[in-house]
């Protein structure tokens, strides 16, 4: 595969809070343009991944190469600058509570751009119609509800064209159908920004829809168990593990040979 | 149902050779206290010989979660013996609780290993807390001197928006409380001061008591302990919360620096307001003193206005308020660095505000006593 396919490279990369180490030596790569699952049981360190991978948490050891450069080796304020290419939507939304709608998306613009007001306005009424919130500008956080609110984040994500999204447990509390919309906009986004986008979920509908690969994270043996297509895997995995995850333990039930 | 069939009974019988009964009946939901496992574990102890643990429930009238705990609890008792435990004899609903407490098995690491420290240990880490702590101080008074260097420089991530709005919340809405206790504090100098100055036929000296202790002392170190209580814990509270919310992360995510944008304007708002709100608080203070001396002593209006403009020196008045403005900083400063520090449960917000309370109270104490010694140095 060519190098300038590669977008994120994981390397060798080990998280730990104090002495009690999460994961340790996970590799994995992530193609551009690709849409990229972090999968796992319940506190096997996807999200501490996640803090890592945007510069949240420093990593015990290893790094991550974004475009085959350091992340963690850069200096503080380089990789401020690096992060402005990410977008991130957190599990609960974190809009700016203080902030409407409107102000929440056009605050990035703002601080990173020299565009006149007007612009910027036109490009945040844009960035809520683009997530179905067209109107709802001048509402504040906590008027709206929780879909509403990821979708806002949602938006907030794009307000400065990242290269990268990333989304922290997108489905949580949100109703099925709301889940499948947003699954959508995920696959819309990705086709129409060319963005490649992370994902941290274990919710398996949505896995199988907008995943074209994705790793494996085990708690038990602290490291990624494997990397692939999700669906691929369900069908062709030797795994049992990662089989039983994929069905929701039906095939660990049905037996090992089916 | 006669009342000794409801009476909950455990009777422990050996039926046959090794075989351990344990005949249960009446109602086991509707009593305080119940039979223990005590019986069981006696005869257990007595007879090594035993090869089963039977249960005979026919007598059993109701039950609930503490009888199946009590089936646990001897089951768990012949654990590591060669005793086999019979569950027949229970009723379907608790075989099949039992069934599912006992479907995952105990994870023995899961629990937290209570573990008592030695002294030297406890010494050791304590001092390396404390010493972090300390660290923490002053890596934040640094990350905001830097930010207010960049501000001066232009180049900080500032919104003056912000900065306004907490002026409003800190400056004209705070000045009714301002008001109230430093009219109060006035009032109580007054009164102290005439008692005590009558005996000398001094009375009119209240006005320079009044007057110089409000301008050094307490008009400032009020308004700064008012300001502490009630403008220190709302920023904790405020960044605390948006902590919780995971809003200063997205602060992060986007290149912000969470000190230039959410710590800077409260320091600039506070670091510009103080100095008006002590100007404010000097003179209701005064006005307390002059409504005192005015109308309860012998003193005259103008006697009380020209004795106190002639107390008060300009250097007086600008110790004050160079105190004030340094006190509004440290209410900014422990406000927010322990809104910064907050964990992220409710419980942590709470504690953070009680803290930056706490924590800016003491600082402002403990700053005026140094500030009067080297006002007395300095001959000041």
């Amino acid at each position: 595969m060519n190098a300038d396919d590669i977008k994120i490279e994981l390397e060798h990369l080990s998280m730990a809070y104090g002495p009690y180490v999460v994961m340790r030596d996970i590799n994995a790569r992530v193609n551009r343009g690709s849409i990229f699952v972090i999968m796992g049981e319940s506190g096997s360190g996807k999200s501490t991944l996640l803090r890592t991978m945007i510069g949240l948490q420093s990593p015990g050891e290893g790094d991550i190469l974004y475009d085959g450069q350091s992340f963690w080796g850069l200096d503080e304020e380089a990789r401020r600058v690096q992060v402005r290419k990410f977008g991130v939507l957190f599990q609960s939304s974190a809009l700016w509570s203080s902030m409407t709608l409107a102000e929440n998306v056009e605050l990035p613009l703002a601080q990173y751009t020299d565009w006149p007001q007007a612009d910027r306005q036109e490009v945040v009424r844009l960035k809520l119609a683009l997530v179905g919130l067209a109107g709802f500008e001048d509402y504040y956080p906590a008027e709206i509800s929780g879909g509403m609110r990821k979708r806002a984040g949602l938006a907030r994500a794009m307000a400065l064209d990242p290269e990268i999204l990333f989304f922290d447990e997108p489905s949580a509390g949100l109703d099925p159908v709301l889940s499948r919309n947003l699954d959508k906009l995920i696959l819309e986004l990705r086709d129409s920004l060319g963005a490649t986008v992370v994902v941290v979920t274990h919710e398996l509908a949505s896995i199988f829809t907008i995943a074209d690969d994705s790793i494996f994270l085990d708690a038990e043996s602290k490291t990624v168990r494997v990397q692939g297509n999700p669906t691929e895997l369900r069908e062709h995995s030797p795994d049992l593990k990662i089989r039983t995850f994929l069905t929701r333990g039906e095939f660990s039930e049905r037996g090992a040979t089916p | 149902m006669t009342t000794t069939a409801c009476i909950p009974n455990l009777a422990v019988e050996r039926t046959s050779p090794g075989v351990l009964l344990a005949r249960v009946s009446g109602n086991w939901r509707e009593r305080a206290t119940l039979p223990g496992v005590e019986p069981v574990r006696q005869v257990l102890r007595e007879e090594p010989s035993v090869k089963s643990l039977e249960f005979d429930t026919a007598g059993l009238t109701g039950w609930d979660s503490r009888f199946v705990a009590f089936i646990s609890q001897c089951a768990g008792m012949v654990r590591g013996r060669d005793i086999e435990v019979q569950y027949d004899g229970l009723p379907e609903g608790v075989r099949r609780l039992l069934r599912l407490a006992h479907a995952v098995p105990d994870k023995a690491d899961a629990h937290r290993a209570i573990v008592k420290a030695s002294f030297f240990r406890n010494v050791g880490e304590r001092t390396i807390q404390g010493w972090e702590g300390i660290l923490g101080l002053f890596t934040f008074l640094g990350q905001n001197l830097m930010a207010l260097v960049n501000l001066l420089r232009g180049r900080a991530q500032f919104r003056w928006a912000d900065a306004f709005q907490v002026m409003e919340q800190t400056g004209p809405q705070a000045l009714g409380i301002v008001a109230l206790i430093n009219f109060l504090v006035g009032l109580i100098l007054a009164f102290v001061g005439a008692l005590e100055l009558a005996r000398f036929g001094a009375s009119i000296y209240v006005a320079d008591l009044v007057g110089i202790a409000t301008v050094r002392e307490m008009g400032c170190i009020m308004t700064g302990i008012i300001l502490c209580g009630r403008t220190g814990a709302a920023f904790a509270a405020q960044l605390g919360t948006m902590k919780v919310n995971e809003e200063i992360n997205a602060l992060q995510t986007f290149g912000f620096s969470p000190i230039e944008f959410l710590v800077l304007p409260r320091m600039v708002a506070l670091l510009l307001m103080m100095p008006f709100l002590c100007v404010f608080a000097d003179l209701i203070s005064i006005a307390g003193g002059y409504f005192v001396s005015v109308g309860m002593l012998d003193i005259t209006s103008t006697e009380y206005v020209s004795r106190t403009i002639h107390a008060i020196q300009l250097k007086s008045f600008l110790l004050g308020i160079v105190k004030g403005t340094f006190f509004g900083f440290l209410v900014a400063y422990t406000g927010c660095l322990r809104g910064m520090q907050s964990g992220q449960t409710a419980a942590a917000v709470g504690q953070a505000a009680t803290r930056a309370v706490v924590s800016g109270i003491s600082a402002i104490v403990a700053s005026d006593g140094i500030f009067a010694v080297l006002c007395n140095a300095l001959r000041i």
